[in-house]
C-alpha cells in the first residue's frame, strides 16, 4: 500500500499535470492557455449560496 | 402523504400522457364565454395599464379599435383605464408576445383528448409589424380584420372537416426536421399545411379566399408556433394543483414582469422583473430599441419545447444570436438538470434520440442557479414599430425562489 502510494506520488510530479477544476472557470481557462489538461466542472454553491434558500431545500429533500 | 418526488412524476405523467389535437377555430367570445366586451386578455401575469410596456399599449390601442370600442389610437389611450386587463392563462389561454385576446378574435382551439379540457390561443399573423409585438396601425388593423372573416372561419371549416389534427405526433416529426418550436417552425408549419391545404380546398368555396389562405400560411414560418403555444397550455393545465408537486405548470411574461405558476401553490403567480433578450437584431435596430422579454410563448420551454429543445434545432442558435450551432446541444443538456424527466414522445436525434427535458421543478433551479433558457422575438420598446429581433432569455431566479418559499410553507416546512 504504501508502495504504491509512494509510486502514485513520484508519477504525479514526475507526468504532466491534468487538473479537474471545479468552480471559477477562469483556473480552468489560464491553465487552457498554458497548455495544461484541463476539464472544468461547472459548480457553484446550492441556491447560490443563499443559506435559507439551501436550508428550504435541505428540509424538502427529508 | 406523498414525497415530492412522488407529486412531481405524478404531475409529469400527467402532462406526458396528453393527446393535444388541433380540432377548430372558432370566435374567442364562444371559446371563452366569460370573456366579456370591453375586456382584453393579456400575456403573462396580471397587469394594468399604468405598469404596462410600450408594446403592450400599443397593442391594448390597436385591439381597442379592432373592436369598434375606439374610434382612433388616441380615444383607445384615453379609454384605456375603463377597459378590464386579466392574463390570458386565466381563462384557458395563451397569447404570444403582448398576447391580446378579445372577445371577436378567432382562437385556434386545441382540445386534451386525455382530459377532455382545451385550450385556446389567437391565430399568428406573420413577422414584422403585428399586433403582437405592439404594431397597430391600419396594416395591421386590415389583417386582423382578414383573419376574423376570412382565414378563421376557414381554418375552422377544414379543421372541423378533418376531424382534427393530433398534435405530438407531429412535433415528434418536427423535431426530427430542425424545429424547437419556439423561434423555428418552419418544419411543423409546413407539414400543418399539407395536412390541411386538401380540406381548406374541399370546404373554401370562394377561390380567391382559398389562395389567399393557403398563401398566407405558406409564406408564414411561425405560423405553428400559436398552436403549440396553445398545445402547451391544453398539456400543462391538467398538471395543476397537484398538492405536493414543485414542478412548474406556467411561465410567462407581460413586456415588465415574469412570472411562473407551480403546480402544488396552484394558480398564485411568482412575479420578478423581466430580462432583457441578449439576441440578433434586424438591420437598423439594436438592443437600444428593445423592449424586455413578452409573452405566454413560454408555455412551450413549460412542456419542453423551445430552448428546452435547442439541440434539435441548431440553425435557430444562429437565429437567436445564442452562439454556434455547435453550443446546441449544450442548452438541452444543461435544461436537463432543472427537470423531472424526459418526453419519450419527443425525441431529438442529435441527442441519441433522447426525449425532450420536461417539467421544470423549482427545487433543482433554484438549487443549481440554472435559470430556464427561452427562445423569444424581441419587440420595438415603443407601441407602433413591432418586431426588431430574436434572442436567448433567462427566466429570473427570483420568481423560483420566492415559489420555493410559498412551496415549503405548503408543505409545512419553513
Amino acid at each position: 500500500m504504501g508502495k504504491d502510494h509512494d509510486a502514485a506520488s513520484k508519477d504525479l510530479l514526475a507526468a504532466a499535470p491534468r487538473v479537474v477544476n471545479v468552480g471559477l472557470e477562469l483556473f480552468a481557462v489560464n491553465l487552457a492557455s498554458q497548455g495544461t489538461k484541463v476539464v472544468h466542472v461547472q459548480w457553484s454553491p446550492p441556491a447560490g449560496g443563499d443559506a435559507r434558500l439551501a436550508d428550504l431545500l435541505d428540509k424538502l429533500r427529508r | 402523504m406523498k414525497s415530492i418526488d412522488q407529486a412531481n412524476q405524478d404531475a409529469l405523467q400527467r402532462m406526458l400522457s396528453g393527446e393535444p389535437v388541433l380540432v377548430d377555430v372558432i370566435p374567442a367570445a364562444q371559446a371563452i364565454p366569460d370573456l366579456k366586451d370591453r375586456m382584453i386578455l393579456h400575456a403573462g401575469p396580471p397587469i394594468g395599464w399604468d405598469r404596462m410596456c410600450g408594446p403592450m399599449r400599443g397593442a391594448v390601442m390597436g385591439i381597442a379599435v379592432f373592436e369598434g370600442w375606439a374610434k382612433d389610437l388616441g380615444e383607445a389611450a384615453a379609454q384605456a383605464g375603463t377597459f378590464t386587463f386579466a392574463p390570458n392563462h386565466d381563462f384557458g389561454a395563451v397569447g404570444p408576445m403582448t398576447g391580446m385576446t378579445t372577445k371577436s378574435q378567432p382562437l385556434l382551439v386545441v382540445e386534451n383528448k386525455t382530459f377532455g379540457n382545451r385550450a385556446y390561443c389567437a391565430i399568428n399573423e406573420g413577422l414584422g409589424k403585428v399586433m403582437r409585438f405592439g404594431g397597430n396601425d391600419a396594416e395591421v388593423l386590415d389583417r386582423l380584420r382578414w383573419m376574423q372573416r376570412v382565414l378563421g372561419p376557414a381554418l375552422g371549416r377544414a379543421l372541423r372537416e378533418t376531424g382534427g389534427i393530433p398534435l405530438k405526433p407531429l412535433i415528434a416529426r418536427g423535431l426530427t426536421m430542425g424545429d424547437e418550436m419556439h423561434q423555428r417552425n418552419v418544419a411543423c408549419s409546413s407539414l400543418l399545411l399539407r395536412q390541411l391545404a386538401a380540406a381548406l380546398a374541399r370546404t373554401t368555396k370562394d377561390t380567391g379566399e382559398l389562395v389567399e389562405c393557403l398563401s398566407f400560411i405558406g409564406r408564414n414560418d411561425q405560423f405553428f408556433l400559436n398552436v403549440a403555444m396553445a398545445m402547451g397550455k391544453a398539456l400543462t393545465d391538467p398538471a395543476r394543483n397537484i398538492a405536493g408537486s414543485s414542478m412548474v405548470t406556467a411561465m410567462s411574461r407581460n413586456g415588465t414582469d415574469f412570472g411562473i405558476r407551480v403546480s402544488g401553490t396552484g394558480d398564485r403567480w411568482f412575479t420578478a422583473p423581466v430580462e432583457m433578450p441578449v439576441g440578433l437584431y434586424f438591420p437598423g435596430f439594436s438592443e437600444r430599441d428593445a423592449n424586455p422579454d413578452m409573452g405566454d410563448s413560454a408555455i412551450v420551454e413549460t412542456v419542453g419545447l423551445g430552448g428546452f429543445a435547442m439541440a434539435a434545432a441548431p440553425a435557430v442558435v444562429g437565429y437567436v444570436g445564442a452562439g454556434r450551432a455547435s453550443d446546441a446541444a449544450a442548452f438541452t443538456r444543461s435544461m436537463s438538470e432543472i427537470v423531472v424527466g424526459h418526453n419519450p414522445a419527443w425525441t431529438i436525434p442529435a441527442m441519441d434520440f433522447a426525449g425532450v427535458p420536461t417539467g421544470i421543478d423549482i427545487r433543482l433551479v433554484v438549487e443549481t442557479g440554472l435559470a430556464p433558457t427561452i427562445n423569444t422575438g424581441i419587440a420595438h420598446r415603443e407601441p407602433g414599430v413591432g418586431q426588431v429581433g430574436a434572442g436567448v432569455v433567462k427566466a429570473p431566479l427570483r420568481c423560483f425562489e420566492q415559489a420555493l418559499v410559498a412551496f415549503a410553507e405548503t408543505m409545512g416546512v419553513n
